[in-house]
C-alpha cells in the first residue's frame, strides 16, 4: 500500500512540478501576478509529494517489505537498523529520489525565505527549480521506479554492499546530494537572471548563501568519503583521483570560485557574467558526476549497476539544462556589462586571481577525468591518467592560490597597496621560509617539495593570524585590541577559518605523505615489529561474530618503550549476504599521528600478513575540512548574509567595505 | 572569452559521451596486451588421470583454437559452458580449458556435470599461469592461430549474441 501511495505521489509531484515550470513564465509574460505566485503553491506541492514518496519508501525498507524489487535487491532483515534506512538512499533508484527531495525542499526554501525578493524575479527562479525537478521525475518514473513490485515477493532481500554499511558512509552520499543538489539553487538564479537579462549587487547577495551552504555540504560529503577510504578500503590511503572522486572535487572547486566572484558582483558590480558562468558550470558539472556515476561510460569503484537508457536519458537531460543554459547565456552575456572598476593591485584583483586559479584546476581535472575517454573515442587505445598529472597540477596551480590567499585579506576593496599588505603579511612569509628551511636543513636531499608544501601551509596559516591581528590593530594599539576582536563579524571570522583549514590539511597533506612509516609483514602471535618508534606486538587473532558477518580480529599490543599505548583489533569481515569481504583498519589517533593496523590473510602455520603504519599529522586533513565547514557556516549565520533573506541597497551599503569577504 | 566557448565545449562532450554509449564497449574490460604474441610459456599438471602436462607446445597444431580460463565457483563459466559446448561440437574448434584457481575435484565434477567440451585441459591451482595470460577473471577465451600466436581475446562469459558477432567472426578471418 505504501508503496502505491509513493509511486501515486511521484505522479502528482510531476504534475505539480510541470504546471510549475511553465506557468510563472506566462505569468511574467502577461504580468500576471496570480500565475506568478502560482510558482509558490507549485514548489511546496512538489516538496510535499516528494517527502510523501519518500517516507513510503523508507517504510517498505525499515518494514523489509520484499514485495518492492527495490527493498528486495538492496536490504536484508538482518541488517542493522541505521543501514536498513541508509539503504534507502544507496542505491540508484532511491538516491534519485533523494536526489529530487532536496530538490523540492531547496525550492520550497527559496519559496519562504525568499519573500522579499521582487515576485517576478522569485517566480522565475521556482520555474527553472520546478523544470529540475520535472526533469529528475521523469528520469525516475519512466527508468528508475522504486516503487515497482515484486510477485511473488522472495523471503529475503539480497542486502547491501557491505563496504556500504559503515557510519561514515551512510551520511557520505546525503551530504554530496545536498551539496550538488545546492547548487541547483545558484544554477536556477543565475538562469531566472539571464531570461530577465539583468544582475545586480543584490543578485549576488541572494545567491552567495546558497553557492555557501552548497560548497558547506560539499566539503563535508567530500571529507566523509575520503575519511571513509581511509579506514575502510585499508591501505592507508584517502584520496585517489578516481573519476567519480574527480567528480564531486569538480563542483566543489567551481563552487569555491563562485562564492568568492560573487563577493565582487555584490560589491564592485564586476565579473558578472562571469559569476553567471560560474553558476551554471558548477550544477553542470554536479549534473556530469551523476552522469558518469550512472550511466556506465567510465569504470569506477562508485558507479551504480548500469543500464543503458539510463545512461541516454540522463544525457538528454543534461544536453537540455545545460545547452540550453549555455545558449541562452550565450544570447545575454553582452547585456551584463560591469558597471564598477578596480584597481589591479586590490581584493577585488585577489579574488579574480583566485577564481582563475580554481577554475583552470577544475578544468584540469574535467581534462584529466575524461582524456581516456577522448583517446579511446579517437581509436588511439585504452589509457588511464593517473595520480602523478593530478597532482603535479595541484602543485602548479594550488600553490600560487595559497600565496595569494595569504595576501588578498590584507589588501584593501577597490584600489590596494601591495608594499602595505606586505607589511602586514611579511612575518608570515619569514615564518614560512625558516619552516621550510629548517626542514631541508634536516633531511638533506629529496625534501625540496615537503619543505615547500610545508612553507605554503604555514605561511597561510599565519597570515591569517596577521590578518586578524592588523584587524584588531594588536600591535599598534594593543590596549584596544580585546574590543576590536569583539567587533570581528562573524563573516569575518568563518573566512579567516575557512582559510586556516586550507593551511591546516595542506600540513596534513605535507607531513603525512612525506613522513608516513610503513611495515608489510607476516607475524606470527608474540612478534614485534617496530613502526616509526612505536614497537607492535601480535597477540594473536580470534574469530568473531557479527549481525551479518563473521570475522577475524586480529590483537595488536602497541607500546612506545615500556609504556603500553594501546591495543589495535582491526577486523577482516566476510559477510553473508551479499558474499563479500571488507577490511577494517583499526585506528588510534594520537596527536601526533594516526596508528593505523590492518589484518590480513593467513599464511599458514599460525602466521597472518599484516599491515602497519604510523601517519603523522594525517587527523589534519579531517580537521582542515571541518574547519572549512565551520567557516562556512559562521559566515552563513552572520545576520546580514542569511540564507534567502536579502536587505535592501541600504543595508547592503551600510554593512560597510572590509564585510563579508 | 568567447561567449560561445562554454556552449561549444559542453556540446563536444555531449557528443563524446553519446559516442561512448552507442559503441559496443565495455569500460571494465581491458585489452590484452598479449595480442599479437606467442603464448606464454607454462606447463601444467592435466584434469584427466594419466594424461601428460599441458604446455605452450600443445598450442602449436597448425589450426587455430581456443584456450578458455574456467573454474567450477564460477557462475558466468556455467553460463557460458553451453557456448563452449557447441564450438566444439558444431564448430568444430579444439578448445582447451584451464581450471583457474579450482581443486582438482571440483574441476572434473563440474565438467562430469555439464559435460567437456575440452580436448586438452589443465589446473591452474595456484593462478600463476592466469597471471602470465593476463586472466583478470574468470571466464576469459583466447583465440590462437595454428603457429600458437594470440589473436583475440574474449573477455567474460560468451553468452548472448557474442558468440556469433564477436568470437566466431574472429574465428573465421583464421581459418
Amino acid at each position: 500500500m505504501a508503496g502505491e501511495l509513493g509511486h501515486f505521489a511521484l505522479i502528482l509531484a510531476l504534475l505539480f512540478a510541470l504546471a510549475g515550470a511553465v506557468a510563472p513564465h506566462i505569468g511574467a509574460v502577461r504580468n500576471d501576478a496570480t500565475l506568478m505566485a502560482f510558482a509558490d503553491r507549485s514548489v511546496l506541492a512538489q516538496f510535499l509529494m516528494a517527502v510523501t514518496a519518500f517516507a513510503a519508501l523508507t517504510y517498505a525498507f525499515v518494514t523489509s517489505d520484499f514485495s518492492v524489487v527495490n527493498v528486495a535487491t538492496n536490504s536484508h532483515t538482518l541488517k542493522p537498523m541505521l543501514y536498513k534506512i541508509s539503504g534507502v538512499w544507496g542505491n540508484h533508484e532511491g538516491s534519485l529520489l533523494f536526489w529530487v527531495l532536496i530538490l523540492t525542499l531547496f525550492g520550497a526554501l527559496v519559496s519562504w525565505r525568499g519573500r522579499k525578493l521582487p515576485l517576478r524575479f522569485r517566480s522565475r527562479v521556482l520555474a527553472v527549480q520546478s523544470l529540475l525537478v520535472l526533469g529528475f521525475l521523469m528520469f525516475i518514473l519512466f527508468t528508475s521506479n522504486p516503487f515497482l513490485r515484486l510477485d511473488p515477493a522472495p523471503l529475503e532481500g539480497n542486502g547491501l554492499n557491505p563496504l556500504l554499511q559503515d557510519p561514515g558512509l551512510a551520511f557520505h552520499p546525503p551530504m554530496l546530494y545536498l551539496g550538488y543538489v545546492g547548487l541547483s539553487v545558484a544554477f536556477s538564479f543565475a538562469v531566472a537572471a539571464l531570461i530577465e537579462g539583468e544582475v545586480t549587487p543584490l543578485w549576488a547577495r541572494w545567491v552567495r548563501p546558497w553557492a555557501l551552504l552548497a560548497w558547506v555540504f560539499l566539503t563535508g560529503g567530500i571529507a566523509l568519503g575520503s575519511w571513509w577510504a581511509y579506514y575502510e578500503l585499508g591501505w592507508g590511503g584517502w584520496w585517489f583521483w578516481d573519476p567519480v572522486e574527480n567528480a564531486s572535487f569538480m563542483p566543489w572547486l567551481a563552487a569555491a570560485a563562485l562564492l568568492h566572484s560573487a563577493i565582487v558582483v555584490e560589491k564592485r558590480d564586476a565579473l558578472k557574467s562571469w559569476t553567471i558562468l560560474l553558476a551554471i558550470v558548477a550544477f553542470s558539472l554536479s549534473l556530469l558526476g551523476t552522469f558518469l556515476v550512472r550511466s556506465g561510460v567510465i569504470t569506477s569503484v562508485h558507479a551504480f549497476a548500469t543500464d543503458p537508457a539510463r545512461g541516454i536519458f540522463i544525457l538528454a537531460f543534461l544536453a537540455v539544462v545545460v545547452g540550453g543554459s549555455l545558449v541562452l547565456y550565450a544570447w545575454r552575456a553582452p547585456k551584463l556589462a560591469p558597471s564598477g572598476l578596480f584597481g589591479i593591485v586590490s581584493r577585488e584583483s585577489a579574488l579574480v586571481v583566485n577564481n582563475i586559479f580554481l577554475s583552470t584546476f577544475a578544468a584540469v581535472v574535467l581534462v584529466g577525468t575524461l582524456y581516456p575517454l577522448f583517446v579511446e573515442a579517437f581509436g588511439a587505445g585504452q589509457i588511464t591518467v593517473g595520480p602523478p598529472f593530478f597532482e603535479y597540477a595541484a602543485a602548479v596551480l594550488m600553490s600560487p592560490l595559497i600565496v595569494a590567499l595569504g595576501l588578498g585579506p590584507v589588501l584593501a576593496w577597490k584600489r590596494g597597496n601591495i608594499s602595505r599588505a606586505m607589511q602586514v603579511a611579511f612575518p608570515a612569509l619569514v615564518v614560512a621560509a625558516v619552516a621550510g628551511l629548517v626542514l631541508v636543513w634536516q633531511n638533506a636531499g629529496g625534501v625540496v617539495m615537503t619543505a615547500f608544501g610545508l612553507g605554503l601551509a604555514v605561511w597561510l596559516i599565519t597570515s591569517v593570524f596577521l590578518e586578524i591581528a592588523a584587524r584588531i590593530k594588536l600591535f599598534r594599539a594593543p590596549a584596544k585590541a580585546l574590543t576590536g576582536l569583539g567587533k570581528i563579524t562573524r563573516a569575518q571570522w568563518g573566512m579567516s577559518l575557512a582559510h586556516a583549514g586550507v593551511g591546516v590539511i595542506l600540513l596534513g597533506i605535507t607531513i603525512s605523505e612525506a613522513f608516513t612509516s610503513e611495515e608489510l609483514v607476516v607475524m606470527a602471535p608474540g612478534d614485534t615489529v617496530d613502526v616509526a618508534g612505536y614497537s607492535f606486538t601480535f597477540e594473536g587473532v580470534a574469530p568473531v561474530a557479527g549481525p551479518n558477518f563473521t570475522a577475524v580480529r586480529g590483537f595488536f599490543t602497541v607500546r612506545e618503550g615500556e609504556r603500553v599505548i594501546t591495543s589495535l583489533t582491526p577486523e577482516d569481515r566476510v559477510y553473508s549476504n551479499p558474499a563479500m569481504n571488507t577490511t577494517e583498519a583499526a585506528i588510534h589517533p594520537l596527536f601526533s599521528g594516526d596508528l593505523y593496523a590492518v589484518v590480513g590473510e593467513a599464511t599458514g602455520a599460525g602466521r597472518w600478513s599484516v599491515r602497519l603504519y604510523f601517519k603523522p599529522m594525517i587527523s589534519a586533513l579531517w580537521l582542515g575540512a571541518l574547519m572549512m565547514m565551520i567557516g562556512g557556516i559562521l559566515s552563513l549565520s552572520d545576520r546580514r548574509l542569511r540564507v534567502g533573506s536579502p536587505t535592501g541597497k541600504k543595508t547592503a551599503a551600510q554593512a560597510g567595505e572590509g564585510a563579508s569577504a | 572569452m568567447n561567449r560561445f566557448l562554454p556552449l561549444a565545449i559542453a556540446g563536444l562532450l555531449v557528443v563524446l559521451f553519446l559516442g561512448m554509449m552507442l559503441s559496443d564497449r565495455n569500460p571494465q574490460e581491458i585489452d590484452s596486451v598479449l595480442i599479437g604474441r606467442p603464448a606464454p610459456a607454462f606447463s601444467l599438471s592435466s584434469l584427466a588421470d594419466g594424461a601428460p602436462a599441458l604446455t605452450e607446445a600443445d598450442l602449436k597444431t597448425g589450426e587455430p583454437l581456443l584456450v578458455n580460463f574456467f573454474a567450477s565457483w564460477c557462475v558466468p563459466c556455467r553460463a557460458e559452458h553451453e557456448s563452449l559446448m557447441e564450438l566444439a561440437g558444431r564448430y568444430r574448434v579444439p578448445v582447451i580449458g584451464i581450471a583457474y584457481k579450482n581443486e582438482r575435484d571440483k574441476a572434473i565434477g563440474f565438467l562430469n556435470e555439464l559435460g567437456n567440451p575440452f580436448s586438452k585441459t589443465g589446473l591452474d591451482l595456484d593462478g600463476r599461469v592466469g597471471i602470465d595470460w593476463g586472466v583478470s577473471g574468470v571466464p576469459e577465451t583466447f583465440l590462437l592461430d595454428g603457429d600458437g600466436v594470440i589473436r583475440y581475446r574474449h573477455w567474460g562469459p560468451i553468452v548472448g549474441d557474442s558468440l556469433e558477432a564477436r568470437l566466431l567472426p574472429e574465428l573465421e578471418a583464421l581459418r
